[in-house]
């Protein structure tokens, strides 16, 4: 036996199988000529969709905030500056911190002040604010709330901030004077000065810091850990937390705040804070009832996505499968019933399955019912054409030995179809089972029901991105969690059936 | 079955206590039957109350006016539907919006223009034919790492998979809702969500493939000192080629579905239209999408059969 190929052998076995060995312009070219077409339908897609348009239109930084959002939190310190130079802080009215925050990052020194001008009308003068006497360093009151930094001017007098400090991480710092504001980042310092209702940097600005036109608002950015905004008259600070805030309780929660250990202890053993109802169950509600988070509507959500193709599958497999057996040409011997049969779910499949879930919200209102009549007359249609197809590629002669021994025709079917059929019909069935998991949260979008609504109502603010983080978190777990059922189910029936 | 008594009198010990173990087996199994069908009813019923439950109409209350729906969208006169299609001017034109149908004509040259359902239709299969091209070629890149006949690193081999399973499980409104908010809207977004999912999707059956190759040619190329990338190249893509183009077609019936889908929620092209025209009772309008979109996909589907069909022969085209 040879084993090593000479010239003459090779030349041998060419002659002997030339058709094989021969190179044809058609073998030759098609490769190339296939790459040509691609790159071809490509330029002229690039000029269908105006590709180059619309990416150079983006805003990418902002897709780069958007995604930081999914994961993370700001906290929104707002300093409004006098005309006098002294500050009032203010951290917005949904903060994540609640109500009255004193976050140990930003420190001030606050100082009593005679208002310079009268509260207008004839207000009645409402009490000083209590702050501390003397009080420097962070007040355990607030200097001022939301609410009063507007109408305090009723107030005679009142606290205002001489000093802050705003520390982002260990590089990134901000100090407010009157005047003034320092900026330590990466270790540049950048010193900004605020006079005569204009922002000028003193020297040039750094990298970090952006002007767009000299006087006006300095925009700083210190990367993943914020940024901050510097105008004459105030400045915002926006320090990004990792994490999502306030996931289980909300700021007005009596468990808000509280350490889990202490939670954990409030609920096993604390002294009840509700007087009608226990601890835990007052924390369940206040976990279900998260006014940022909504878990309760989420889960209900999701629930019915999941009941949606739960149900409309289950259906779907239940009307075809007597269908697919009158659709079998080789057992149901009628051309003109085959023939219905099979059109019948060419056109339930054809419709999209939009069209049925447009169509039955219109019908039932908006809600699981739609998107489980959509999938169920869609599925109907996949699932009736591959059973019988699968029906027709059975092996005829169970059937005929069935037959043979004089069984009635019902019994022909169950004793020499079912059979062989039953673990396909399953695993298929449990296929679509699994992927129209994924397709009723599409179809949810547009009114049928399901997360797929509150998913696409959570994108279209652009800025609760963190609930479609929690919303697609759930998703992808479900997703996996039935994948993993379905594909063992679907093992276990495939090995086990004869073919 | 009913004859079993007078057997089981005539077996022996041994027989008889087989018989007894077989029918004990048995009635194991019907009452795990009978407990799982019972577990199914339950869970169906608990699924049925709780979407009519949770559905802003009742079932029952909704089903007297279930055909509502189709008075509401009867034509004027058949040819409406015609008129809507070809973009000709309607005889009922009042004005509004919903006999405007010249209006979206999209002129070619001076005189001869494309209607607007057609050219959105357009649209909407070349988002879906571009999608599934590039993805394609992504998954095909990307499936060879995550073969275990050709990937013998277990790390590379299983990120890949994940990436995999993630793309696949990630919801496509998610991505196409992102992109919209960046990008602003048109097409891209639809087409970023596609894409994405059907790298995924596309990826699993290609690799999937590619584990079940003949490796006799590799080896050979091996033999012969050929590198990973010749071996691959030579040995694996001939034979699989045929086999991920068959997938790839099939893919795309699914894509041509759900870029119409993901246009309804705001990806641009017919699916817009057609929610729209829904919503707003236009009701040849809605006629004509619903035919062009009908006669669409299943020329699509003939398309794919019957290449697919040339491509790996009739066997591949039963495991649709």
């Amino acid at each position: 036996m040879q084993t090593v190929m000479n010239r003459p052998h090779l030349e041998e076995i060419a002659l002997r199988y030339g058709e094989v060995l021969r190179i044809t312009d058609r073998r030759k070219y098609r490769m190339p000529l296939l790459v040509l077409g691609v790159v071809a339908y490509f330029i002229a897609s690039w000029w269908f969709f105006s590709i180059g348009t619309v990416l150079s239109r983006a805003n990418w930084s902002i897709a780069g905030s958007y995604l930081a959002q999914w994961v993370s939190y700001e906290v929104r310190p707002e300093f409004r500056i006098g005309a006098d130079g002294t500050m009032t802080l203010n951290y917005g009215r949904h903060s994540p911190l609640g109500d009255h925050p004193t976050p140990d990052w930003v420190v001030t020194e606050t100082e009593k002040r005679q208002k310079s001008q009268p509260a207008p009308g004839a207000a009645s003068p409402t009490p000083a604010l209590a702050a501390p006497a003397g009080g420097f360093m962070a007040p355990e009151k607030p200097a001022a709330p939301a609410a009063s930094s507007t109408t305090a001017a009723a107030a005679a007098e009142q606290t205002v901030i001489t000093h802050a400090e705003v520390t982002y991480d260990s590089g990134t710092r901000m100090i407010l004077d009157p005047g003034r504001v320092t900026v330590d980042h990466r270790g540049e310092t950048l010193v900004i000065a605020l006079a005569g209702g204009r922002a000028e940097p003193v020297g040039t600005l750094p990298t970090w810091a952006e002007q767009k036109r000299p006087g006006e608002k300095i925009v700083l950015s210190y990367g993943l850990t914020g940024w901050a905004e510097v105008s004459a008259d105030r400045v915002v600070a926006r320090n990004r937390f990792f994490g999502w805030a306030n996931f289980f309780f909300d700021t007005n929660s009596p468990f808000f705040g509280k350490p889990y250990t202490e939670v954990i202890g409030l609920i096993l053993s604390g002294e009840r804070l509700d007087p009608k109802q226990s601890n835990l169950s007052l924390a369940w509600n206040n976990i279900c009832y998260n006014a940022e988070w909504q878990h309760l509507d989420v889960w209900t959500k999701l629930l019915q996505t999941i009941v949606m193709a739960f149900a409309g599958t289950l259906f779907a497999c239940l009307i075809a499968f007597p269908l697919a057996f009158v659709a079998a040409r080789n057992i149901t011997r009628s051309v003109v019933l085959n023939q219905v049969t099979k059109r019948f779910f060419d056109f339930l499949r054809s419709v999209d399955m939009l069209i049925w879930a447009l169509f039955f919200t219109r019908a039932f209102g908006p809600g699981p019912l739609a998107g489980m009549s959509a999938i169920f007359f869609t599925d109907t249609g996949t699932l009736g054409k591959l059973y019988s197809e699968a029906l027709e590629n059975i092996d005829d002669r169970q059937r005929e030995g069935v037959r043979s021994v004089g069984a009635s025709p019902v019994a022909v079917q169950r004793y020499g179809v079912l059979p062989q059929v039953t673990p396909v019909f399953a695993s298929q069935a449990l296929y679509f089972w699994e992927s129209n998991t994924r397709s009723a949260t599409v179809i949810g979008a547009v009114g049928a029901g399901g997360i797929g609504l509150k998913l696409w109502e959570a994108i279209r603010t652009n800025s609760n991105w963190h609930n479609v983080a929690y919303m697609v978190v759930l998703l992808l777990i479900v997703v996996f969690i039935f994948d993993t059922i379905s594909s063992a189910l679907r093992t276990r029936l495939i090995n086990r059936s004869p073919a | 079955m009913t004859d079993r008594q007078p057997l089981n009198s005539r077996l022996s010990e041994r027989g008889a206590d087989v018989e007894r173990h077989w029918a004990e087996l048995a009635s194991r199994r019907r009452m795990y039957s009978l407990l799982g069908l019972f577990a199914l009813l339950g869970a169906t019923a608990g699924s049925l109350w709780f979407a009519n439950e949770t559905n802003a109409g009742k079932f029952f209350d909704r089903l007297p006016y279930f055909f509502d729906f189709f008075r509401d969208f009867v034509p004027k006169d058949g040819f409406e539907i015609f008129r809507a299609l070809f973009d000709l001017p309607s005889p009922y034109d009042n004005g509004s919006f919903e006999y405007n149908y010249p209006e979206g004509r999209h002129y070619l040259t001076q005189d001869v223009y494309l209607p607007e359902y057609f050219f959105k239709m357009i649209e909407t299969l070349n988002i879906a034919l571009f999608s599934t091209v590039i993805s394609a070629i992504v998954a095909f890149f990307l499936a060879f790492f995550a073969a275990r006949n050709l990937m013998p690193n277990s790390w590379v081999r299983n990120a890949v998979r994940r990436l995999f399973e993630v793309l696949r499980a990630f919801p496509e409104v998610v991505v196409a809702g992102f992109f919209l908010a960046i990008l602003s809207l048109g097409p891209l977004p639809a087409i970023a969500a596609v894409s994405l999912h059907t790298v995924g999707a596309l990826g699993k059956l290609f690799f999937e493939v590619i584990e079940n190759a003949d490796m006799k040619a590799e080896e050979g190329l091996r033999a012969a000192g050929a590198n990973w990338i010749e071996r691959v190249w030579f040995g694996i893509v001939p034979q699989v080629l045929p086999n991920l183009a068959s997938y790839a077609l099939l893919r795309l019936e699914i894509n041509v579905r759900a870029s119409t889908i993901i246009g309804a929620v705001g990806g641009g092209g017919i699916g817009e239209l057609l929610r729209l025209s829904i919503s707003q009772n236009h009701e040849a309008k809605t006629l004509a999408i619903v035919l062009l979109l009908l006669l669409t996909i299943i020329a699509v589907d003939q398309l794919s059969a019957w290449l697919r069909e040339r491509l790996v022969g009739a066997q591949a085209f039963r495991t649709a």
